[in-house]
């Protein structure tokens, strides 16, 4: 199992924390408590006031806000919003109740905000050590002007990480931990917990389990349609893709620019424009049906039920999805289709094979053997597609009036419509942490397997 | 007998290459048919959303004069203007973040480097929107969801991620030969040099292809724009405003004119686009080595 094979430590330093509360001396043991105080000592004055201003703010922040936030974070808040009659004014005015929503957030933050001083502290300590051991050695100590010279060349991973990784905590992560939390909460409409709400548990992970209810029945069909709509977005695709490509760049071809340039074209239109027009054309009023029934192929009053019927709709997104994505796959796979060997296909010919068996025998296995990473990537982004279903039947049709999702809903556009539309935001955020959990448990196991991935960063 | 068989095997080949034609034909009449459909709608004189008939009966440009004119329910001009001001400043923002975190993992080696790409990936495979509803509580908490703030929320939401997305730009590092870098630590160039004045200059196919997607990337999505605009309408994308066109109540007046918009968008970005065609096939060879 190459998970769970036990890291080695490529980048050993004598400087670590451990071995700081150990070994160091009075100084370093002080920074413990007084960040940058070894640092001041060793003549590092500049780096030293800093690490001491970060404690000071952490500190200041806590004894303000912090504390606040999080012991408010069990409760989750209880003074509810109330009516009150304001005499003077003649209009009825309100207290301003607790938001568990904001609760929840500042308190998030603030967990974020401690993990992040943790680190600071640790290197702050692991800094104060080094002075120390290079002092004793009687090596030179870096001053400010010198450390900030480091950034550019030993250290440049710093200056050049810390800003979008910063971004990355701020609009990434935190908002993930903040929807994680809000699935083990009583957060959404129902019994109007959008004000306040309060811890649950597993509640809604038990809800959505449980087949009797609409919400649980409703949850397996999404999943299945999800698995099949993946399976067959991907594979359509990919096949229909490669399909073209060796058509087009095929010998007898000719004129290929031109072949290549039609199906490019429909790439270079923005996708929600396409999309946007495809589901126009395909309304019982629309430009395909009107086109039928000019050429008399159905009736003059009749249309075909694209988005109206649950099979019809199906299969209509899963087509309109090929007219979308072949385009991509064709410009992503035909310099891989390129690569393969020529030998192969004329050792094939020479036994006699034809175009079709050549495809399924040669090109085919080849093309899974090289590209498993793609697809598993094509993959998880349809079973994530959103815009293509949103965007074209927006989950229609409804058959059960009872249930929220409609027939060609994904677990994405569900989750959507379950937060923006219905504000249940806690069975939204379970539905997110179950895609999740589907896909990851699906791409760790073949990215770990994968031979791109061994063979990554060995030069 | 053999100048026979040379002759049907001739015979076969053009018998191949024409079906192989005719099927390539009807699959690009295909393709093309809804783009040459809606440019022909975009001109179409009668009002309204259904017509009776497939082929415009008579042309106007009457749609694209209203959608400049006729800024009063949906303001064409200003949607495009604010477009264009989020996508200049994201392009700026996520093009340096990817190729910065493009560029550290690929060339430098620290401690965080491998954990940092298994964060991005496990990050790529939570839902996008899932944590869109808490973007904008936060955004909102920071007091970004009122006026001209909005167009700052929405350059880092677009920018925020971007750093996650680094592996067309690490791939195509990759192939720069080390050689050249450990050649210029020799003449004594800092990393930073080697980065601004040697591989920056060498990878031009993907800087440019960075800064075309993330150009790109604010004119398509409507999902993040929608969500965090809400009912500010001063402050929409071109991608709400079209939407918007589609909406029950607007559809009858203002559908020929969605096509006209969706044809003036579409005419930037597909030159974008196809310009950028070349980039995208190498910058992807690059990566996806097999």
């Amino acid at each position: 199992m190459g998970i769970l094979k036990k890291r080695v430590n490529e980048f050993p330093t004598p400087y670590t924390c451990t071995r700081a509360i150990r070994e160091g001396g009075l100084e370093t043991k002080l920074s413990m408590v007084l960040m940058g105080f070894g640092n001041m000592v060793h003549g590092q004055r500049i780096k030293g006031l800093l690490y001491l201003a970060i404690e000071v703010a952490y500190v200041v922040f806590m004894i303000v806000n912090g504390i606040g936030f999080l012991g408010m974070l069990p409760s989750l808040g209880s003074v509810p919003q109330e009516e009150y009659w304001d005499e003077a004014a003649q209009v009825y005015m309100y207290t301003k109740g607790d938001q568990s929503i904001l609760i929840l957030l500042y308190g998030v933050a603030t967990v974020l905000l401690t993990v992040l001083m943790f680190l600071a502290w640790r290197g702050a300590l692991r800094s104060a050590y080094k002075a120390e051991c290079l002092a004793k050695e009687g090596r030179h100590v870096n001053n400010f002007a010198e450390d900030l010279k480091t950034l550019l060349h030993e250290n440049l991973h710093r200056l050049l990480m810390t800003p979008p990784v910063f971004f990355i905590f701020a609009f990434t992560v935190l908002p993930l931990v903040f929807m994680i939390c809000m699935a083990f909460t009583n957060y959404s409409k129902i019994d109007n917990h959008l004000m306040l709400f309060d811890w649950v548990g597993l509640e809604n992970f038990k809800a959505l389990f449980d087949f009797s209810s609409i919400l649980g029945s409703t949850f397996w069909s999404v999943l299945g349609w999800t698995l099949i709509w993946a399976f067959f977005a991907t594979f359509s695709n990919y096949i229909f893709g490669m399909i073209i490509s060796l058509l087009i760049n095929r010998k007898g071809t000719r004129a290929k620019g031109f072949w290549r340039f039609c199906f490019v074209l429909s790439c270079a239109v923005p996708m929600f424009v396409s999309l946007l027009i495809m589901r126009t054309m395909l309304q019982p009023e629309g430009a395909i049906n009107v086109l039928l029934r000019n050429l008399g192929l159905i009736a003059s009053d009749a249309s075909l039920p694209f988005f109206t019927d649950p099979t019809w709709a199906r299969v209509t997104v899963i087509i309109v999805n090929v007219w979308v994505g072949v385009p991509y796959t064709l410009l992503q796979l035909t310099g891989v289709l390129q690569n393969i060997p020529e030998e192969l296909y004329e050792a094939a010919r020479v036994d006699g094979a034809n175009a079709i068996q050549i495809f399924f025998k040669i090109t085919l296995p080849y093309m899974l053997y090289v590209t498993t990473p793609y697809l598993i990537t094509t993959f998880t982004g349809n079973v994530n597609n959103f815009n293509v279903i949103y965007l074209l039947s927006g989950g229609d049709p409804v058959t059960d009036l009872a249930s929220t999702a409609g027939k060609t809903d994904l677990l994405v556009t569900w989750l959507y419509k379950l937060t923006i539309d219905k504000q249940y935001y806690n069975i939204g955020a379970v539905i997110g942490i179950l895609t999740f959990v589907i896909l990851a448990i699906g791409a760790l196991f073949t990215y770990h397997n994968s031979k791109s991935y061994k063979e990554e960063g060995g030069f | 007998m053999a100048g026979k068989k040379m002759h049907s095997a001739k015979r076969k080949r053009f018998i191949n290459n024409t079906i192989v034609h005719v099927i390539l034909a009807i699959l690009a009449v295909i393709w093309v048919f809804p783009i040459v459909w809606v440019v022909l709608t975009s001109f179409r004189a009668e009002k309204g959303s259904y017509v009776s008939t497939f082929l415009p009966q008579s042309f106007t440009i009457d749609n694209y004069v209203k959608l400049f004119t006729d800024t009063t329910i949906l303001n064409f001009p200003q949607m495009f203007m604010n477009t264009l001001f989020i996508a200049v400043c994201s392009c700026i923002l996520s093009t340096f973040y990817v190729l910065a975190v493009s560029y550290c993992l690929s060339r430098l080696r620290f401690k965080m480097r491998k954990p940092y790409m298994n964060m991005a990936m496990i990050l790529g495979l939570f839902p996008g929107f899932m944590s869109m509803i808490a973007v904008y509580f936060i955004l909102k908490a920071l007091g970004m969801t009122e006026g001209n703030l909005i167009k700052l929320a929405l350059i880092l939401v677009y920018s925020g991620g971007a750093a996650l997305s680094f592996q067309i730009a690490k791939g195509f590092f990759d192939t720069i030969p080390i050689a050249v870098d450990e050649a210029a630590l020799l003449d004594g160039c800092t990393r930073w040099q080697i980065f601004t004045r040697i591989t920056l200059p060498l990878s031009k196919p993907i800087v440019i292809y960075t800064t075309l997607t993330s150009f790109m990337s604010p004119w398509l999505d409507f999902i993040f724009a929608k969500v965090i605009c809400r009912a500010n309408s001063d402050q929409y994308t071109i991608a709400i405003g079209l939407w918007k066109m589609l909406e029950k109540e607007y559809i009858d007046s203002w559908y020929t004119s969605f096509a006209a918009g969706a044809v003036l968008i579409s005419i930037p970005i597909a030159a974008l686009f196809l310009y950028m065609q070349r980039y995208y096939v190498d910058g992807l060879s690059g990566a996806v080595k097999g």
